[in-house]
């Protein structure tokens, strides 16, 4: 009999590694990514919390073990219509192509939160606004880290939760790795900028993951990192450029006010735009925050409510790399019980 | 009795088994959204009366979750009621209503201190 196939829509790195571990187990694997390369949001992202290691270092780690075991990877190419006869499943890519398999695996990720609807918060309209997205680009780039306006920034403010925990936004849910990821940027901003201060606003900080508790107690003993708990409310521009903002100290119960050079938006992930075309043609149920509605969040966190389709990675929730790569291996596990017939 | 000139000190604690949460239960009941503050004092930031003067309405919507309101009346007059931390709030409070309804329990309260429920 021939190797039960599986398609793996979107080739982040819940789509590569999920893929890795369903051709490991024998099955043939065909990956379909939209844009030019593989690699998702992580291609854009220098390095990764707790450790500081290189993004980049994951992603080639993947590309390797998909070059050893000869995953098909069908890059600019966007899934346009999915019909399923019987058991088998057969899917239309960029209007022309058409493949079968056996089961389908979802990993069409998230996208970042578009800053711009927290119009408060002045991202786009002022040049020293800029998201934790755009610092991470300017990280990557390897130059010196000025603000939009040419100067290194001597004081640096970041925002914590923007667009989660947000019912202004409609965003009810925690974006789970934006607490942590203020806590590194805050690192190597102070790192990089000899006599920078840093502050980081927050709600709550949620440092639930290994190591994360560990990093913001080294934020505070060795990198002098201030954390504030209040929300900023509104910031303005003053003359100089600099960036005014308001908030409550409200450990200290009561409001401030303070300029920086440059002000940092945390921005949390909202479902992919992947995740909304693919939920509609494979009529995938989703949950309030919007994300896809696994058939038992204990224990089917990965299978779909429609059967043969699976799902893995930042689809089904706000995940951070760690999280998303266990979640694509244990992905590949539920298609591999799915084709056994193991309950 | 001799009197030494002691005298028995009323405890700092907030003695959350008992305390009187007529109005608590008043504001909860007629804007249900009053119960789910994170306390990120957005609000407060704002408040164009808080920026002049020693007015928390964050810390004054605290105190009422656990039963002190005595000095609330005088304190929610500072109030302008422009409704700009109803517009920052990430809860989505109505917190111009909230002030409307405090201020309301208070006169009930007033009227009628042995009235148990407002």
């Amino acid at each position: 009999m021939a190797a039960k196939s599986v398609i793996v829509i979107g080739g982040g790195i819940a789509g590569m590694e999920v893929s890795n571990q369903l051709s490991s187990l024998g099955y043939e694997v065909r990956l379909i990514e939209k844009n030019d390369q593989v690699g998702g949001k992580l291609l854009n992202w220098d390095r990764l919390f707790p450790t500081f290691r290189n993004a980049g270092e994951v992603l080639q780690r993947l590309q390797q073990k998909m070059d050893q075991r000869e995953v098909i990877v069908d890059t600019n190419a966007e899934v346009t219509d999915v019909v399923k006869e019987k058991e088998t499943f057969f899917v239309t890519v960029n209007h022309s192509v058409k493949y079968h398999a056996d089961a389908l695996v979802v990993a069409t990720g998230f996208e970042l939160f578009n800053a711009q609807r927290k119009e408060e918060y002045g991202y786009g309209i002022y040049d020293n606004v800029i998201t934790s997205a755009d610092l991470e680009k300017l990280f990557k780039s390897g130059g010196k880290l000025t603000n939009p306006m040419g100067k290194v920034p001597q004081r640096i403010a970041i925002v914590h939760c923007v667009g989660s925990r947000d019912s202004k936004v409609g965003n009810h849910y925690c974006s789970k790795v934006c607490c942590v990821t203020g806590v590194k940027q805050a690192i190597e901003l102070q790192e990089q900028i000899p006599g920078v201060v840093v502050y980081c606003f927050y709600m709550d900080l949620r440092m639930y993951g290994e190591g994360f508790e560990e990093l913001y107690r080294r934020a505070q003993e060795q990198h002098n990192i201030q954390f504030i708990r209040g929300r900023v409310s509104e910031v303005s521009e003053t003359l100089d450029h600099s960036i005014q903002l308001k908030a409550e100290d409200t450990l200290a119960g009561r409001p401030l006010k303070m300029c920086v050079d440059l002000l940092v938006l945390m921005v949390g992930m909202e479902p992919g735009k992947g995740s909304v075309s693919v939920k509609n043609m494979l009529k995938l149920g989703t949950m309030d925050s919007g994300f896809l509605e696994p058939a038992d969040v204990h224990l089917s966190r990965n299978v779909s409510s429609s059967k043969g389709i699976f799902m893995a990675g930042t689809a089904i929730s706000p995940m951070s790399v760690n999280d998303t790569l266990e979640n694509a291996r244990s992905a590949a596990f539920e298609v591999h019980h799915y084709f056994q017939d193991i309950d | 009795m001799k009197n030494f000139g002691f005298k028995a000190i009323e405890p700092r604690t907030i003695d959350y088994s008992q305390f009187d949460d007529r109005l608590l239960a008043y504001l909860v009941r007629e804007e249900p959204s009053f119960g789910i503050c994170l306390s990120c004092g957005g609000c407060t930031a704002t408040c164009s009366a808080g920026n002049l003067v020693d007015f928390n309405i964050r810390r004054l919507s605290l105190h009422i979750r656990s039963g002190e309101i005595e000095n609330l009346a005088k304190e929610i007059d500072k109030c302008m009621l422009c409704g700009k931390c109803t517009l920052v709030c990430p809860r989505n409070i109505n917190l111009r209503q909230v002030v409307m309804l405090i201020k309301k329990g208070i006169v009930a309260l007033k009227e009628n201190p042995e009235i148990k429920e407002l």
